[in-house]
């Protein structure tokens, strides 16, 4: 098939940037997306142009590198998957896509499609940690934890950080993705001695880095490839809340 | 080349315990005037480099990624192995260690293995304080389940998400350790070369892949946790970033390369469908357990599945290997499959997959019970096929996954350039000429966790002198001279102006090496690859286009590089497998198998690691051997029928 | 204090403030509503409650103060965070983003925030102070058991059975059932207590809340439009 692709070029940080029109040919159905990017970038290369650059690495839906807003939505039409797991037979033969990079302030673009998400780095690196060194650790077992906390704690923990919640949200929050560190590890005995400070400061961290308020429209969970639920979300309201303004100084 | 191994005398079982005493310490206030550099985040480099931080040395970690957390160990799904015991089903230390040697084909040295299995148990304690949040069962304990070719339940696992997991484990503590200051994190930065003082790794050569911009980065000792270079093969499991530039770089000045040739094959993979394929995906083998391998017992058959009667089925691994069936091990079944396809039974439009039916399983146990157990692995193939394996059978056919050679290191991880040690999947060390499944993760995290933070110590205890403690400094002319060969060598790449791409060379070498180095080989195929891959290396320098500036951000230059290496790499893979004439485990030489196509192994010729030295441009490399004893393992044919 | 300070000021604390003066204003809402509903009890009814308002003298003031500091605080909040939200993304895409999940009335808070406060405002000077009167029935007196009483039955009929006053009381309040009924249940998020297992209680809760608010303040300009009420 053909396609009308609308791509949002930009040279680096300090290009306005803009849409460009390419015209995708010989698409077949069985290739993915990114794999259609690639297709379109021999060609652009053929051509003697820059080919489009674009952030993906394992192409499996796990690392979260890849990011793109196609006609809109976070990651694709398909939902609860990410770009490089969707499929060209989402398209049909002649469609215009809209490719755009991730927007928002604390993703600056680096250049076309790829941004810079190292604020979730170092919302991370501000307490989404538990505070253990290698070899200090008791038995396993020493801590029975009940599955239904244990899987509620993997829910959380599927989170691979693509940054779609910040995308998709109308208010460019990261609330999701720091709500699922958070949760992850609020569920969890392990997390329970640090839980106070992290969420503060994990919280503190997110606003820092110029994040949005969450209004409650749920975007982000439609759009998570890891149907990461917005309950996570209260969850942190509530600890941090709590933390904030009865846990100790 | 010296290849001591620097194994510690006395019993297996009291070698670890007693070279850690013997292990000279550095004195903790002394910790902080060394810099150490870790290249590599993922589980080896993660580990090691939070592990280091928190002893109070200062560390600079490097990765390719935008974020530390994206590491290739992300991929890893059904889980990680430790003879905790916990079913009691008879695991122990020693029959972790023993499966290990004997699924390695006996190509792995005893003591490095022993130190694994006896690790392992350290690490899940570890990751679970650490809030890996683990499979568990409904009284709160751990759950294990049994994986790829052990015949007890050893795996730890959380979903089918185990690498990302742990990984997350490993990168929460590297973060900790950020806030604290003792590690730096220099994400989307490529290293480019190791830079030799006085005979020593003193530090490395990088390029910012968002600038542009070629660093100098001085140290006191440098670890390599690089991961594997499947991506030789253009197709495989690997993430597309994956490359063997680190490790061929440090190749080059003077490491040795081990095994190169021994390349895991994984039977589980979906099927290529078509030429615009730019990855393969692996489907756990842990769908083995439920699912049964079959084809058609006619050639060429083009029926649906459905339509082929259960007596028309061939299901080769229950008929081949009835005691382990459909859980042979990866060589085993990869090869099995390659039997069938090659001899026209295979399935699909290309002929190269055979069928994974559940149907089985599914009136067996229900399909809720097969939905728990592997949910989303069907629905990710759901999504990448468009079938539903709830209704057809999966297709599947096996693909390139990991690669146990790597790198040579001593017992003590170090290489054979002083100060420069290997982690992790791009070292060689623990996993012969096969791996079992779930010990790779369990490798790196033991390497990054428990294994290089005592042995660098060491090192740096002994060459205090020498290091200067920090003083290593990017003004040496070594640095200077390093630095000018990689910047020349991208404006060479720049300059040449061809006109075609980085990607499509790409190509032509993963086919070269998967048609003369893949599932099979032989002596032909071998050397027509080495007769093939420089003509390509060379159409490569003359004809390739890597389009963009040299400044800034440009992924086809990353791009460039790490194809140029692998062009390189290829060959030296060739090398090695022409060389080892036996078959054993993932290298399988046509010339020596058993009547029944059985891998025949050649203990008497090659009970050996081939190490491999760098001998200049065009020159053909000279090969070593570290000659492997087996003292506490007898060494058997395997067997799985 | 400064803390408290400090975490009103994060992005999570401006909308727990926003939530929690928020639930003041529903109560307020709440109770306004249903003293106002003794219109339909008849004249004698809504002008004794009206008057025991009044009577209560300086607490009627420290009600309206409070009221209103509630009212800034929860604007204040809303300004807060609708800047930072703002903010937040620069530069919009041009494709425009798809709205998979939210509704009409998540999106539109600010606006019907806005139409809230003008409305009241509007409100109080109508029939509060009763400076704005299009209708013209502001001012009346009635006997209540004796002694003359603000007749603020006739006041709001008289108000109603104006078309134009009565439309933009039903215009205003479907407008405030809207960000109740989004309100109502986003402030459960917010603090914290709705979870998977109630998500479509608490969505039913909002809905029903705003629905409740919705038949009562209609109820009265409605019928009495309709001249179902009144004499
Ligand atoms: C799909 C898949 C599934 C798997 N499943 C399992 C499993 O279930 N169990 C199991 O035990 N094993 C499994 N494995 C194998 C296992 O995941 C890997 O062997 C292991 O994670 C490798 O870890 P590592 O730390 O050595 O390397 P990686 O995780 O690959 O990390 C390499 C690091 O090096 C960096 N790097 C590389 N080159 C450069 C450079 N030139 N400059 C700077 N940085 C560089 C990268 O950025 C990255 O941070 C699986 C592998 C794959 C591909
Ligand atoms: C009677 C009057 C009002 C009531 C009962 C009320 C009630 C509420 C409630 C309960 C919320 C939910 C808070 C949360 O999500 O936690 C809310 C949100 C909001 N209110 Fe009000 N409110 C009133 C007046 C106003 C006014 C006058 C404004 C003027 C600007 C306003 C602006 C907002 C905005 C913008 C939000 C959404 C904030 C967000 O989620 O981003 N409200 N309101
Ligand atoms: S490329 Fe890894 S998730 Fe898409």
């Amino acid at each position: 098939m053909n396609l009308n692709l609308h791509v949002w070029r930009q040279s680096g940080p300090q290009d306005k940037g803009r849409m460009e029109q390419i015209q995708a040919t010989g698409i077949s159905a069985d290739m993915s997306f990114l794999e259609m990017l690639d297709k379109v970038n021999e060609d652009l290369i053929a051509a003697g142009q820059e080919p489009i650059a674009f952030d993906h690495d394992c192409r499996e839906g796990i690392c979260g590198t890849c990011s793109l807003m196609i006609n809109g939505v976070a990651h694709g039409p398909d939902g609860a998957t990410t770009t490089c797991q969707l499929h060209m037979r989402s398209f049909q033969d002649g469609d215009a896509i809209y490719m755009e990079p991730w927007r928002a302030r604390a993703f600056p673009v680096i250049r076309d499609l790829m941004v810079d998400r190292s604020s979730f780095d170092r919302i991370v690196e501000a307490g989404g940690y538990v505070s253990v060194n290698a070899g200090a650790a008791p038995d396993a077992h020493a801590n029975l934890i009940p599955k239904a906390e244990a899987d509620l704690a993997m829910d959380a923990a599927a989170c691979i950080g693509c940054g779609a919640c910040v995308a998709s949200c109308p208010n460019g929050s990261a609330m999701l993705f720091v709500a699922a560190k958070i949760g992850h590890l609020a569920h969890l005995p392990q997390g329970q001695p640090e839980r106070a400070r992290r969420a503060r400061a994990m919280v503190a961290q997110m606003d820092v880095e110029g994040f949005g308020a969450c209004s409650n429209h749920f975007e982000c969970e439609a759009v998570c490839p890891k149907e990461i639920p917005v309950r996570f979300i209260a969850e942190m309201n509530r600890d941090f809340l709590k933390a904030s303004l009865c846990g100790q100084e | 080349m010296n290849l001591d191994s620097k194994i510690p005398e006395g019993p297996l079982q009291e070698k670890w315990t007693k070279h850690r005493f013997d292990m000279k310490l550095v004195n903790p206030a002394n910790k902080r005037k060394y810099r150490i550099i870790v290249v590599g985040s993922g589980l080896a480099g993660g580990a090691a480099a939070a592990t280091l931080g928190e002893l109070g040395y200062n560390v600079d970690c490097f990765c390719f990624q935008d974020s530390a957390r994206r590491a290739h160990s992300i991929a890893a799904q059904g889980g990680i192995n430790a003879a905790k015991n916990y079913p009691n089903d008879g695991d122990s230390i020693w029959r972790l260690f023993y499966d290990t040697v004997k699924g390695g084909d006996y190509r792995s040295r005893e003591a490095n293995v022993y130190r694994l299995a006896e690790v392992a148990n350290q690490i899940i304690d570890q990751c679970v304080a650490q809030g890996v949040p683990f499979a568990r069962e409904y009284g709160g304990l751990l759950d294990n389940r049994s994986f790829g070719g052990a015949q007890v339940s050893r795996t730890f696992y959380a979903r089918g998400q185990t690498g990302q997991q742990l990984l997350i484990g490993a990168y929460q503590s590297l973060a900790r350790q950020v806030n604290q200051g003792s590690v730096t994190m220099h994400p989307r930065t490529e290293m480019l070369d190791v830079v030799k003082v006085d005979g020593h790794a003193r530090g490395i050569i990088t390029r910012d892949v968002v600038t542009g911009e070629i660093q100098r980065h001085a140290a006191d000792a440098v670890l390599l946790c690089t991961g594997g270079y499947g991506n030789v093969f253009y197709l495989s499991t690997n993430a597309m970033g994956c490359n063997v530039t680190a490790a061929l770089k440090a190749y080059r000045q003077g490491a040795g390369f081990a095994n190169p040739c021994f390349t895991q094959i994984h039977p589980t993979c979906i099927p290529v469908s078509s030429e615009h394929q730019s990855k393969l995906t692996l489907m756990s083998e842990s769908l083995r357990n439920d699912g049964r391998v079959w084809v058609p017992k006619k050639k060429g058959d083009q029926r649906p599945a459905s339509q082929i009667p259960e007596d028309e089925r061939d299901y080769y691994l229950e008929r081949r290997y009835p005691s382990f069936g459909n859980l042979a091990p990866r060589d085993v079944s990869s090869r099995a499959a390659k039997e069938r396809c090659d001899a026209g039974y295979g399935v699909g439009n290309t002929g190269l997959a055979v069928y994974l039916d559940f149907a089985d399983a599914i009136q067996r146990v229900g399909k809720d019970v097969v939905e728990a157990r592997y949910g989303n692995l069907f629905q990710m193939y759901h999504k990448i096929t468009a079938e539903d394996p709830y209704q057809v059978p999966m297709r599947i056919y096996p693909a390139v996954h990991y690669t146990m050679g790597g790198l040579w290191v001593d017992y003590e991880l170090q290489t054979t350039v002083p100060g420069l040690f290997a982690l992790g999947e791009c070292n060689f060390s623990d996993h012969g000429a096969n791996r079992l499944g779930a010990s790779a993760l369990m490798q790196g995290l033991a390497d990054g966790y428990f294994i290089a933070p005592y042995t660098v110590g060491n090192y740096l205890a002994q060459h205090a002198s020498l290091s200067a403690a920090g003083k290593a400094c990017v003004d040496d002319a070594a640095f200077a001279e390093t630095e000018a060969a990689v910047r020349d060598r991208i404006g060479r790449l720049m300059g040449v102006g061809g006109k075609q791409s980085v990607e499509s060379f790409h190509k032509r070498l993963g086919k070269i090496m998967w048609d003369h180095c893949g599932m099979a080989r032989n002596d032909a195929g071998l050397r027509s690859a080495i007769e093939e891959i420089p003509k390509l290396r060379e159409e490569f320098w003359q004809d390739v286009r890597v389009p963009g500036s040299i400044e800034g951000c440009n992924p086809e230059i990353d791009k460039a590089g790490r194809v140029a290496d692998f062009l390189e790499f290829g060959e030296l893979m060739c090398r090695d497998a022409l060389h080892r004439t036996e078959s054993c485990g993932g290298h399988f030489r046509e010339e020596s198998q058993t009547d029944e196509g059985e891998a025949l192994r050649d203990d008497d010729q090659f009970s050996f690691a081939s190490v491999w030295e760098y001998q200049g441009e065009g020159v053909e490399p000279a090969l070593h051997q570290e000659d492997l004893a087996f003292d506490n393992v007898k060494l058997a044919t395997r067997s799985y029928k | 204090m400064n803390r408290t300070a400090k975490t009103l000021r994060s992005t999570i604390g401006a909308k727990a403030l926003m939530a929690v003066t928020g639930v003041a204003l529903l109560l307020f809402v709440l109770g306004h509503m249903v003293g106002n509903l003794q219109v339909f009890g008849g004249r004698d009814m809504l002008n004794k409650y009206a008057h025991t308002l009044q009577s209560l003298g300086p607490l009627l003031w420290v009600i309206r103060g409070a009221l209103l500091a509630i009212l800034l605080l929860h604007v204040w909040a809303a300004l807060q965070v609708t800047r930072a939200n703002r903010a937040a993304r620069p530069v919009a895409y041009e494709h425009a983003r798809q709205d998979l999940a939210t509704s009409y009335a998540a999106r539109t808070m600010l606006v019907s925030g806005v139409v809230v406060v003008l409305f009241l405002i509007y409100h109080v000077l109508h029939f509060t102070v009763g400076a704005v009167d299009f209708a013209g029935s502001y001012g009346g007196h009635a006997d209540l058991d004796g002694t003359e009483v603000h007749d603020v039955y006739g006041m709001v009929i008289g108000g109603f059975k104006h078309l134009p006053t009565a439309l933009i009381y039903v215009v205003a309040n479907l407008i405030l059932v809207m960000h109740i009924a989004h309100g109502a249940a986003s402030l459960l998020q917010t603090l914290g207590f709705r979870s998977q297992a109630n998500a479509g209680k608490v969505r039913a809760f909002g809905l029903g809340f705003g629905v409740l608010i919705g038949i009562g303040n209609l109820a009265m300009p409605l019928s009495i439009m309709f001249g179902m009420v009144g004499d």
